[in-house]
C-alpha cells in the first residue's frame, strides 16, 4: 500500500523532467538580463579580474550615475539622460497622436463602410510591413525641405505615418465585433457621427486602447532604424545614444557602463510589459495571427 | 414655407453626415498614400536613375541593378540573410514549439514562466545586442566564465570570427523571439478541439502519438504565421546586427538592410541604395500580399 504504483512513480518522474526542462529554460532567457543588471553594479577592475556569473562584490552606482549624465557620447559628455528625454518627447505625441488617428480609422472601416472599404484597409495594413528602407531616402528629403532633419518633432511625424498601419488595425478588428445594432439605434434617436464614436464606442474601447498604447510605446521607444537615420546628434533617441555610447568609444570598454546604458533604455518598456503583460501579448497576437 | 428652412438645414447636415466619415478618414489616407505609396514609386524610379549623392533623374534603365547584383557586398549580404533567416525561423519554431507543448502540461507556474519566456521581446535589439555582445564577449564573457569554472579548453569565439560572427546574430534573434512565437503556439493549442484527443486517449495512444498525428497538423495556420511573421523580421532585421557586430569583421555580417543603409547613407550611393531597397520591399511583399490576402478574407465565410 505504501509503495506507489510503477505508473504513478513514472508520471512524477516525467513532470520532474518537465519541470527541469522548463526551469533550465527560464535560466537561459534570464541569464543575459542578470548578467547586464550585475555588471552594471560592479566596477571596471572586479568585471577584468571576476566572473561574469557572479554578483557584484562590491555594490557600487557609479556606472549608472556616469551612464545618466557623464559618459562621452560622441564629443559630448554628459550621458543619456538628454537621449532618454528625447525618447519620451518622440513617444508621448506619436503614441497619442497614431492612436487617436487609429481609432477614428477603425471605427469608420467598421461601421460607416463604404465601397472600396476593404482596399483601402489593405493599403493602410500593408504599410505595416513594408521593409522601412524603401522609404528611407525619400523621407530625408521631405524632412529636410520641412526643416525637421535632425529634430524630435521630425521623428515625431515619421512614427505618426508609419504608426497608422498597426493602430488602425488594431482599432478596426475591435469594432468588427462591437454589434452594429447599438450603432444603428443610436442613428434612429439621432446621434450623429462624432456623437456615436465618443458616447458609445470610446467608452466600450479601454481594452484596445490600452493594448494600442503599449504597441505604439514599445515600437516607437525601441526604434533605431528611424532614429540612426533621420536624427543625429541632439535630438537622438535613446537607442541611438546607446549604440554611439557602446560601438564608438574609444579606449577602454566601460562595460559597466555600457550595461548601466542598455538597462536605462529597457528599463521602460521593460515596466511597461511586467505591469501590463497581458496587453502586450494581445498586440503581438493582433499583429501576426488575425487580420 | 415654414418648413422649407428646417428641411435645407436637414439635407445639409444629412449630406454633411454622408461625408464625414470619408472626411475623418481622408487624412490618414492621405498621409498613406504619399508617405507609403508615393515614396516606394519614388525609390523605385530612382533605382533606375543616374542618382548618386543627389537625385539626378536620368533614366539609365538597369545600370544600378546590375551594379548592385555585381557588388561583392550585396553577395555576402544575400548569403547571410538566407543563412540567417533560415536558421532563425527554423529554430524558432522549433524551440517555440518545444516550449508551447512543455507549457501546455498543466504546469503550476505557468503565467510566470511565460513572462519570463516572452520578456525579451518588449526589449530593443540594441539594449539585447549590448547585452549578447558583451555576454559572447571572447575575451571577459562567456569564453573566461568557462575557464573559471575549470574549463580551460572551452572556446567561443564566434563574435569576431568572420565566418561564424553570423551565427552569434542567429542566437541572439532566437533568444528574442522564441518566447512570442511559443505564445502563439500555445494559443493555438488551447484553441483545440478536445474530442478528437479524448477519442484517441481513450483507445490508449501514447501521448506522443496524439501530438503528432492529431494536434500539430491542426496548429498549420499558427505554423503559417509563425513562419510569415519571422521571415519578415529577418529580412528586416538591421538594429540587432548593427549592435552586435555592426556588419563586421569586415563585412561578415552584413544583410540587405545594413546594405542599403551604408550605400544610402554613408557610400552616397543613392542608386544602388534603392534598388537594394526595392528588392527587399519585392521579397516581402510576396510574403505578405497573399498571407493578409487570405487572412482578410476569411471572417466572411
Amino acid at each position: 500500500m505504501s509503495a506507489a504504483s510503477p505508473a504513478a512513480r513514472r508520471g512524477a518522474a516525467t513532470r520532474a523532467v518537465l519541470y527541469a526542462i522548463l526551469l533550465v529554460f527560464a535560466v537561459i532567457y534570464l541569464m543575459p538580463l542578470y548578467v547586464m543588471l550585475t555588471t552594471s553594479f560592479k566596477t571596471l577592475e572586479e568585471i577584468h579580474q571576476g566572473n561574469m556569473l557572479a554578483l557584484p562584490g562590491e555594490w557600487t552606482l557609479a556606472p549608472w550615475r556616469e551612464a545618466w549624465g557623464s559618459a562621452c557620447i560622441g564629443l559630448e559628455c554628459n550621458g543619456v539622460h538628454g537621449y532618454f528625454f528625447n525618447s519620451i518627447k518622440i513617444v508621448v505625441p506619436a503614441v497619442l497622436i497614431s492612436g487617436l488617428l487609429g481609432a477614428f480609422n477603425g471605427y469608420v472601416l467598421t461601421k460607416w463602410k463604404f465601397r472600396g472599404h476593404k482596399v483601402v484597409f489593405g493599403l493602410i495594413l500593408f504599410s505595416c510591413f513594408i521593409p522601412f528602407q524603401i522609404i528611407l531616402l525619400p523621407m530625408a528629403r521631405v524632412l529636410g525641405l520641412l526643416h525637421l532633419a535632425n529634430s524630435t518633432g521630425g521623428l515625431v511625424l515619421v512614427h505618426i505615418v508609419y504608426g497608422i498601419g498597426f493602430t488602425t488595425l488594431f482599432f478596426r478588428n475591435f469594432y468588427a465585433s462591437f454589434p452594429d445594432e447599438l450603432v444603428r439605434a443610436a442613428q434612429l434617436d439621432g446621434a450623429g457621427f462624432f456623437t456615436i464614436f465618443f458616447r458609445i464606442l470610446l467608452p466600450a474601447s479601454v481594452p484596445i486602447i490600452v493594448v494600442t498604447i503599449i504597441w505604439q510605446f514599445t515600437n516607437v521607444w525601441n526604434d533605431f532604424l528611424f532614429g540612426v537615420s533621420f536624427a543625429s546628434g541632439d535630438s537622438a533617441p535613446i537607442t541611438v545614444a546607446l549604440n554611439n555610447l557602446v560601438n564608438s568609444s574609444t579606449g577602454v570598454k566601460a562595460y559597466n557602463v555600457n550595461m548601466a546604458a542598455a538597462m536605462v533604455a529597457a528599463v521602460p518598456t521593460l515596466i511597461v510589459y511586467i505591469l501590463a503583460g497581458k496587453y502586450f501579448l494581445r498586440g503581438l497576437m493582433s499583429g501576426s495571427v488575425k487580420g | 414655407m415654414s418648413n422649407a428652412s428646417p428641411d435645407r438645414d436637414g439635407g445639409a447636415r444629412e449630406r454633411l453626415q454622408r461625408w464625414l466619415p470619408k472626411l475623418v478618414l481622408s487624412p490618414s489616407c492621405v498621409l498613406v498614400l504619399f508617405f507609403v505609396y508615393g515614396f516606394i514609386a519614388w525609390t523605385s524610379y530612382i533605382s533606375f536613375s543616374d542618382s548618386g549623392m543627389m537625385p539626378d533623374y536620368t533614366w539609365v534603365g538597369l545600370h544600378q541593378w546590375s551594379r548592385l547584383w555585381t557588388s561583392w557586398t550585396w553577395g555576402i549580404a544575400l548569403h547571410n540573410i538566407w543563412v540567417f533567416g533560415l536558421l532563425y525561423i527554423v529554430s524558432c519554431i522549433v524551440l517555440g514549439l518545444i516550449l508551447a507543448i512543455l507549457l501546455d502540461q498543466r504546469i503550476r507556474a505557468e503565467g510566470v514562466l511565460r513572462t519570463i519566456y516572452l520578456y525579451p521581446m518588449a526589449l530593443s535589439f540594441i539594449v539585447t545586442g549590448t547585452a549578447w555582445q558583451w555576454f559572447l564577449n571572447p575575451g571577459l564573457g562567456l569564453e573566461k566564465t568557462m575557464h573559471d569554472l575549470g574549463w580551460q579548453s572551452f572556446s567561443f569565439n564566434w563574435l569576431i570570427d568572420s565566418n561564424m560572427a553570423i551565427y552569434t546574430v542567429v542566437i541572439a534573434a532566437v533568444w528574442q523571439a522564441t518566447g512570442f512565437v511559443m505564445a502563439m503556439f500555445l494559443a493555438g493549442l488551447r484553441g483545440i478541439d478536445g474530442e478528437m484527443i479524448k477519442a484517441a486517449q481513450i483507445d490508449g495512444a501514447p501521448a506522443w502519438k496524439i501530438y503528432a498525428r492529431i494536434i500539430i497538423p491542426q496548429l498549420r495556420p499558427v505554423f503559417l504565421s509563425a513562419v510569415v511573421v519571422l521571415a519578415h523580421l529577418a529580412i528586416k532585421s538591421f538594429d540587432l546586427i548593427v549592435a552586435m557586430t555592426g556588419g563586421g569583421p569586415g563585412n561578415a555580417t552584413a544583410v540587405p538592410a545594413t546594405f542599403m543603409y551604408s550605400y544610402a547613407f554613408s557610400r552616397n550611393e543613392m542608386g544602388i541604395a534603392a534598388a537594394s531597397a526595392v528588392f527587399m520591399l519585392a521579397v516581402i511583399a510576396a510574403l505578405i500580399i497573399p498571407y493578409l490576402y487570405s487572412e482578410l478574407r476569411e471572417p466572411r465565410s
